[in-house]
């Protein structure tokens, strides 16, 4: 059954190349744009669940920090973050959703790699959370280093990545290790939980979030180091570079206001009042960029308004305040010692 | 010597005798003595139906303390100390209570709707008010035939009802989600592969050979593909093989899918219940002078239809348990939105709960439909078998 999916999957993903191949649709403004201005709403691929990037809130609307981005992206087009549909999508439906048009963009922890760049004909339009694999263990096992797992058990999901990259880290570093295979996230948690395995491994993120779901989660240590890249970033569809730069500013655009120190409650003013020459670009004040995008001269102010800078939007569903408590690290700007680095806007 | 006991024949004694009644006759009923006291009562039922052999005594015993261990838990965990007011799993431990009911009562609406516009919800509500309207006639025979018109253009009330239009203010489909979503596929499903389950099954035994191959090859085909697939289908392929452009919604494109493997099964179960009549059935129809619907109508569809009844509920079971398939196309029915409830911080790390709250309502959906075949049978239960 699961390889009639694939054998689906591949021929709808090669349709989708073919038809993309055979008919570039090339146009000064975008029409991805045009066309979600005529609808009125911009449709957005987000994740079925996953804690603090996608999930419903009490009142019952999706919030995260995949989808601020999309609220933001809406903002700075709309003016308006609550116009935007989300459409809930697998890892299975997901790059079909954004192949056949079903999505406008996808927010949806989805790693950057080359062949769904090139292959898959998607435009990666920046990260938003650099990721990568680590590994958990109970704190009563006194390991303190990666290093020191030579011949523990380790609950890993089967048929990802992960398990590619738990081979080569143990291969590389001379050890032996043995694989418990799981399913899903939640019977790791309850396997891990078991003592079945000494140590879980999956990205980063995904160990904080399920850290924070144990009932003591100060007994269990998340190992320093980081085995694998996953650079997770929205996309959009080859074919229309301009949609793609909106995206890929409104991205930037949090970034630099994070790095300005423009925030949700003071953007108004300082696009005002600020002296700063890239802050009064960025916000308006100055130059016709927004016009550049085929959006509102104002339109940074909106996406920033939705939500926040992007330090805001990471503080509030990730940070260290929140359950998940997970630390900038790698997603810290790049002169606080991370490498998240806006181009600049002028 | 005479004997004392018995008198010579013309004693004084012999006479008296003759003339009384015969001591060992009764001369009336003697009252039934109660049964002996380990047949009845409730020692009885204990012995006959959990201690009627040793075997069933030490079965009886152990399945006993099985439920007593899993009632010392469960009724405690959620009844007793389990908790509806909570705003996250954290607070609901600091209570240290059971279940946490708490995520029940906060996503209620949620489960129920998905993401439905919280203003009209009386929609759905509405719709399905209205539904058990339009099913009365259909299921109950004292309910007046003419509710039946009704019956007939629900549809399309509940089309308009829940997806706007008409002056009513139209709602996507990516709005749906939770029991409304399970309800609209399982409901659509089942109205609608029953008609096409029954002219596929009549097409299949007809002697046309063009209508026969058609039907024969629908039904193999859908039978010989998982549902996961055709949902597949409705949920990607179709997106490239319509020209672009083209907004067919995911939820028809899922209703249309749904039905159509449904009716494939349900051909199959009816052929079955065709295939159970004697040809003598065929012939009396025919020597009727019935025409071919006529006698279809009158006599044949209503005996193989009454032998397929546990069959079509069966598949009418089975399909409603299936809709939480649409959850793997990003659906979000009552299991799919569990996912999204996890992984909001306040909630993630709660199972029990939620799966337990669905499985309830399975199970009552479900169990109704079942218990709604045995009435039925019974009620058609014509005597001769």
């Amino acid at each position: 059954m699961r390889s009639h999916h694939l054998m689906l999957g591949t021929a709808a993903l090669a349709l989708a190349a073919f038809t993309t191949a055979v008919s570039p649709s090339e146009a000064q403004a975008s029409e991805t744009l045009d066309a979600v201005k005529a609808k009125g709403h911009l449709q957005c691929g987000v994740s079925t669940g996953l804690a603090g990037f996608s999930f419903t809130g009490a009142d019952g609307d999706w919030d995260g920090f995949d989808v601020a981005l999309c609220r933001a992206m809406a903002a700075g087009i709309f003016g308006d973050p609550k116009a935007v549909k989300f459409t809930p999508t697998t890892g299975k439906t997901r790059f079909t959703a954004l192949a056949s048009g079903e999505v406008d963009v996808l927010a949806r922890n989805t790693t950057w790699t080359m062949s769904r760049d090139a292959d898959l004909k998607f435009e990666f339009t920046g990260v938003n959370y650099y990721d990568g694999q680590g590994f958990m263990v109970p704190k009563s096992l006194g390991v303190t280093s990666a290093h020191e797992l030579d011949g523990a058990t380790v609950c890993i999901q089967t048929g990802t990545t992960t398990e590619l990259n738990l081979a080569d880290f143990f291969r590389a570093n001379n050890m032996s290790y043995e694989p418990v295979p799981i399913e899903t996230n939640a019977e790791a948690q309850q396997k891990y939980l078991a003592n079945a395995c000494d140590a879980y491994t999956t990205d980063a993120s995904g160990l904080a979030a399920t850290r924070a779901t144990f009932e003591n989660p100060k007994d269990h240590v998340i190992l320093p180091e980081i085995i694998s890249k996953e650079p997770l970033g929205p996309l959009v569809r080859h074919g229309d570079p301009e949609w793609g730069d909106i995206a890929r500013w409104t991205l930037n655009a949090l970034l630099i206001a994070e790095e300005k120190g423009i925030t949700q409650a003071n953007v108004q003013d300082m696009a005002q009042t600020s002296e700063d020459p890239e802050v009064r670009r960025l916000l308006g004040a100055e130059g016709e960029y927004g016009k550049m995008l085929g959006l509102d001269n104002d339109w940074a102010i909106k996406a920033i308004s939705a939500g926040g800078n992007y330090g805001e939007l990471f503080a509030h569903y990730l940070g260290t305040e929140t359950d998940i408590g997970l630390e900038r690290g790698l997603n810290a700007l790049w002169n606080q010692g991370g490498i998240q680095y806006a181009p600049p806007y002028r | 010597m005479p004997d004392e006991q018995f008198p010579a024949e013309n004693s004084p004694a012999r006479r008296i005798v003759e003339h009384r009644p015969i001591a060992f006759v009764a001369d009336r009923q003697i009252p039934p003595s109660p049964p002996p006291a380990a047949t009845t009562g409730v020692v009885g039922w204990l012995r006959q139906n959990l201690f009627s052999s040793w075997l069933n005594g030490l079965l009886t015993l152990v399945a006993g303390y099985v439920v007593f261990r899993l009632l010392a838990v469960v009724v405690p965990w959620l009844f007793l100390n389990s908790t509806w007011e909570a705003s996250s799993l954290s607070e609901c431990r600091a209570l240290d209570t059971g279940a946490c009911l708490a995520v029940i009562n906060e996503r209620f609406g949620q489960f129920i709707y998905g993401f439905y516009p919280s203003e009209l919800r009386w929609r759905p509500n509405l719709a399905f008010v209205l539904l058990l309207v339009a099913l009365a006639p259909v299921l109950f025979d004292r309910v007046p035939r003419k509710l039946l018109w009704f019956s007939i253009v629900y549809p399309f009330i509940a089309y308009v009802l829940l997806w706007g239009g008409f002056g009513l203010r139209p709602v996507g489909s990516e709005q749906f989600g939770g029991f409304l979503l399970t309800m609209i596929i399982g409901v659509t499903g089942i109205a609608g592969s029953l008609p096409i389950g029954i002219l596929l099954a009549l097409g299949r035994q007809s002697d046309m050979p063009f209508i026969k191959a058609m039907c024969v090859g629908f039904i193999e085909f859908i039978r010989g593909v998982p549902l996961i697939t055709l949902l597949f289908v409705a949920s990607t392929l179709l997106n490239y093989f319509l020209p672009p452009g083209t907004n067919f919604d995911i939820i028809m494109r899922v209703l249309i899918m749904v039905t159509l493997f449904a009716s494939a099964y349900m051909a199959e179960v009816i052929r079955g219940g065709l295939a159970a009549l004697p040809k003598g059935q065929y012939e009396a129809a025919d020597a009727l002078g019935f025409d071919y619907w006529k006698s279809m109508r009158l006599v044949i569809l209503p005996q193989a239809l009454k032998i397929s009844i546990p069959g079509i509920v069966n598949t009418f079971i089975g399909l409603f348990k299936d809709t939480t398939l649409v959850a793997i196309i990003g659906l979000l029915d009552p299991l799919g939105i569990t996912n999204p409830i996890r992984a909001d911080t306040n909630w993630n790390g709660i199972v029990w709960e939620l799966y337990g709250f669905v499985a309830l309502f399975f199970f009552i959906c479900c169990f109704s439909m079942s218990r709604y075949s045995m009435y039925l049978e019974r009620k058609l239960q014509t005597g001769h078998r």
